[in-house]
């Protein structure tokens, strides 16, 4: 286990080190910040002056000396648009992208597994192809469209939920959350049943092909020969086995609702990190989408090893590193 | 934390109804951009400055009609050609009690001149324009110098907010800021709370100088997306918007709980053509470019902007809102030029010159343009294209995120010419504010001869050059005398606006959508402030 840790921590460095280089010059591809936010009275003479000041007038290969040097140092700089370090900002963030994932994913399973075990158990019957159909719509329809859709039902016409925003928070050590309030809960309930849709529709396939496999395996049948209750089979023993491919799924999904809920975060004004990253995407931040860029790969490396020890928990023939002699 | 938004809560639910008239009274304003510091010398952009202006003030204001205005000064005048004199306001305090004098506004300009370092936006970088030295004279009297005459003084000071001395000296640049140790100013509101991403909240200050404001809590809350800020006004999220989709406005219209406040922005959209000999994106019937450029032919200029239906965009693309244009700065400006009207539709009038120039048989151009900057821009870039391609212009167009576009705008062929600010489109639409409220800076940035030394035609990215602008508008730089300068400005805009040198399409409208229980005194600088909202009685 050890050895596999470190093994994978090795690989990060590395897969690490490509993100930092594709990353850095991938942004300064795109265009110069600084025609971005000089004023239209900017002369040339300014325009000089701020790309001195940005050190943008150093060749490209020299930034990213600097940049890899402020790095090692655990400084990612400073936000072009912000002024504050581009990692405090990440983190002043992230709670609210952390909880909004957090309950679609809570939502994406508690509504999910249910449905995929009954439409796993009765594939025939009606109620199984409208589970069936409701996760093909789920998985299909634009998530824009849908989060658009609830706020002119809900807030607009209803006037039951508000329309953005979070709602109130309190300090839990340190941290900032509206989970725990009902003006929170209220103003979360939109954005995270939206942002759950596409998991809800994956954990209902998966279990559902899960269960038609399981149901059928030898090991199924003697439990049911040896006169097992079937909820005991179904809980302990499907359950079991079909869980494995869905918390793989998840964990990498997981990773990219946190990452990229951009969408559902920029229409219901979510202040998370998505919405962070597209408005400094649009004007050019490159600090701040660097560090973010970064940050996330990290996050994407932590999560694949903690799915990686689920995995081997909840298998036991699954043994990580693959030495098994 | 918890406690004050269970306040706001509470006092938001009891102004929803009348009944309980509580002693709070707060306004919510959904706005589409965030301020993204609240440091006032860290950017200059719309969204930033209109939240600070709560809370700092500059030495003149400015009006509806964004005319200079006494703000912490309260007279100035030219002493002779090369000073100015600014008397300050007496009696004016911080929001921690202090004193506002004269020491403070040289503490501002001291901490410009050093610069704001890493802050691309900050207004440290266009300080020095003009050579201005600052000398205090008494508690309440100020002298600027420069090095030549300079009329513009008071527009470039209504850019400059001022900060207490005794409260930002020593502390770090925006950061200290957005926790509100360095956020103490003389406005009208004081800084609460500034959570990024969520909220910004500033409160009454009841000792402003200018008397009581009306509200006792003013909440901005960023919703960048269109639809879902008019959601959060219909469902009463928030009180106020700004930019209301313009596709939904004739809905908010008929809808007797809103109104929609309008009136013409400093923002000019118009399309800049290409004067180089040879332009790569001009070319004819085989693809090859044209030599010459027909573009440097006012006639083909002229067609162009005839055979643009303004009033057709400005009904079907941006709902009404938008005021076509021949002028550079909207009606109520200094500079403002009567009778100078936008080109009436008449394509073939257009068609007409094109073959009196030779182009009879039309040509082809690739119209460049940004998709996420003005309103709706990408939409009057294809209407234009389908109604050049009608006259035979056969248009493509490149639309691109402002990202990219503004890079390639100003240095795009960069490459050409190492070092320098070389445009690379042939022809663009975009646009131009003219915030200071006076034409000066337009004139000079947008038709003199591009100079980088001087700083001339700045944003003459098309490198149209005419002796009789150019005499003009370096004369008017140097004109302290308004009526001399305005008269001077005037004729230069006449003669670069007959001779085409860009082509004008319209004034953005600026609309705010709120309550039908306000009412709000609009800008032409598009800021949102809580200052000109009221509720009616």
């Amino acid at each position: 286990m050890t050895e596999f840790i470190v093994k994978r921590l090795l690989q990060a460095l590395l897969v690490l080190a490509v993100m930092t280089v594709l990353v850095f010059f991938g942004v300064n591809v795109i265009g110069n910040p600084v025609y971005i936010f000089a004023s239209s009275e900017c002369d040339q003479p300014c325009l000089d002056a701020i790309i001195k000041d940005l050190g943008l007038d150093r060749p490209i290969w020299e930034q990213y000396w600097v940049f890899i040097g402020n790095l090692l140092q655990g400084d990612l700089g400073n936000s072009f648009t912000h002024g504050v370090p581009a990692m405090s900002l990440i983190w002043q963030r992230l709670p609210a992208t952390l909880e909004l994932a957090f309950c679609a994913l809570v939502i994406a399973l508690t509504v999910g597994l249910p449905l995929g075990v009954a439409a796993g158990l009765r594939p025939t019957h009606w109620t199984s192809r409208v589970i069936m159909g409701f996760s093909m719509i789920a998985f299909s329809v634009p998530i824009f469209w849908i989060g658009l859709i609830m706020i002119i039902v809900f807030s607009v016409s209803l006037g039951w939920m508000p329309a953005v925003g979070r709602g109130d928070t309190v300090d839990i050590l340190g941290v900032d959350l509206s989970l725990f309030t009902l003006d929170g809960l209220h103003h979360l309930a939109m954005p995270a049943f939206t942002l759950s849709l596409i998991m809800m529709a994956m954990v209902i396939r998966l279990t559902r092909a899960g269960m038609r496999e399981v149901l059928f395996s030898d090991y199924i049948k003697f439990a049911r020969a040896n006169g097992i209750r079937e909820r005991r089979i179904l809980t302990l023993h499907v359950m079991r086995n079909i869980l494995i491919p869905i918390v793989t799924v998840l964990g990498m999904e997981f990773g990219g609702v946190i990452a990229f809920a951009v969408v559902v975060e920029s229409i219901f004004s979510w202040p998370g990190v998505g919405k962070m990253l597209i408005d400094a995407i649009a004007v050019l931040d490159r600090p701040l989408i660097v560090a973010y860029l970064i940050f996330v790969v990290i996050m994407f490396v932590t999560l694949n090893l903690i799915t990686d020890i689920i995995y081997s928990l909840l298998d036991p023939r699954v043994r990580l590193g693959g030495n098994s002699s | 934390m918890n406690y004050r938004m269970s306040w706001l809560l509470a006092a938001s639910i009891a102004i929803a109804s009348p009944t309980f008239a509580l002693a709070q009274d707060v306004l919510t304003i959904g706005v589409r951009s965030e301020a993204a510091s609240m440091d006032p010398h860290w950017t200059q952009l719309s969204g930033d400055t209109q939240v600070q202006e709560h809370i700092f003030e500059r030495l003149v204001g400015l009006s509806p009609t964004s005319q200079p205005i006494p703000g912490l000064a309260v007279s100035w005048a030219p002493i002779d050609e090369t000073t100015w004199e600014f008397k300050l306001r007496e009696g004016v305090k911080w929001h921690d009690g202090e004193d506002f004098t004269a020491d403070d506004v040289i503490f501002t300009y001291d901490r410009l001149r050093a610069g704001v370092s890493g802050a691309p936006a900050s207004p440290a970088f266009q300080l020095e324009k003009g050579g201005k030295q600052w000398t205090k004279v008494d508690d309440f009297t100020l002298r600027i110098t420069t090095e030549g005459p300079y009329p513009t003084m008071a527009e470039d000071l209504a850019m400059l907010p001022i900060i207490a001395e005794h409260a930002a000296s020593g502390v770090e640049p925006s950061v200290d800021f957005n926790t509100g140790q360095a956020a103490i100013g003389t406005g009208p509101y004081m800084f609460e709370e500034y959570s990024p991403g969520s909220q910004i909240t500033v409160k009454k200050f009841a000792d402003y100088w200018g008397g009581e404001p009306h509200w006792d809590q003013v909440v901005f809350r960023p919703v960048g997306q269109d639809s879902a800020r008019l959601a959060a006004l219909l469902n009463g999220d928030v009180d106020m918007i700004d930019y209301p989709p313009t596709i939904d406005i004739p809905q908010l219209l008929e809808d007797p709980n809103f109104v929609v406040s309008t009136i013409p922005a400093d923002r000019l959209i118009y399309i800049i053509p290409g004067y180089k000999h040879i332009e790569p994106f001009i070319t004819d019937a085989e693809g090859n470019p044209m030599v010459p450029n027909p573009l440097r032919d006012w006639r083909v200029r002229k067609a162009l902007s005839l055979s643009i239906n303004r009033d057709a965009i400005r009904d079907r693309i941006m709902g009404g809102a938008s005021l076509p244009a021949k002028n550079i700065v909207p009606p109520g400006f200094f500079g403002y030029v009567e009778g100078l009207e936008a080109d009436a539709y008449d394509p073939e009038q257009a068609q007409a010159l094109l073959a009196q120039a030779g182009y009879g048989d039309g040509f082809n151009v690739t119209l460049h343009g940004p998709n996420d900057r003005y309103i709706n821009d990408a939409r009057i870039l294809e209407a234009i294209a389908q109604m050049w391609s009608r006259v035979g212009v056969t248009t493509e167009v490149d639309a691109m995120p402002r990202n990219v576009f503004f890079s390639r705008l100003i240095r795009g062929d960069e490459l050409s010419m190492p070092g320098f600010d070389v445009p690379e489109f042939s022809i663009a639409l975009t646009g131009w504010g003219t915030v200071a409220g006076e034409a000066t800076y337009t004139v000079s940035g947008t038709l003199e001869t591009y100079n980088a030394v001087t700083g001339g035609g700045n944003g003459n990215f098309g490198r149209y050059s005419n002796t009789e602008v150019d005499a003009r508008s370096v004369l008017a730089k140097r004109t302290i005398d308004n009526d001399t300068r305005r008269a001077i400005l005037e004729e230069a805009i006449t003669i670069g606006m007959e001779d085409y040198a860009y082509i004008p399409v319209h004034f953005q409208v600026n609309q705010w959508g709120m309550k039908a229980s306000l009412t709000h005194e609009p800008r032409t600088n598009e800021r949102t402030r809580a200052m000109d909202v009221r509720r009616v009685e």
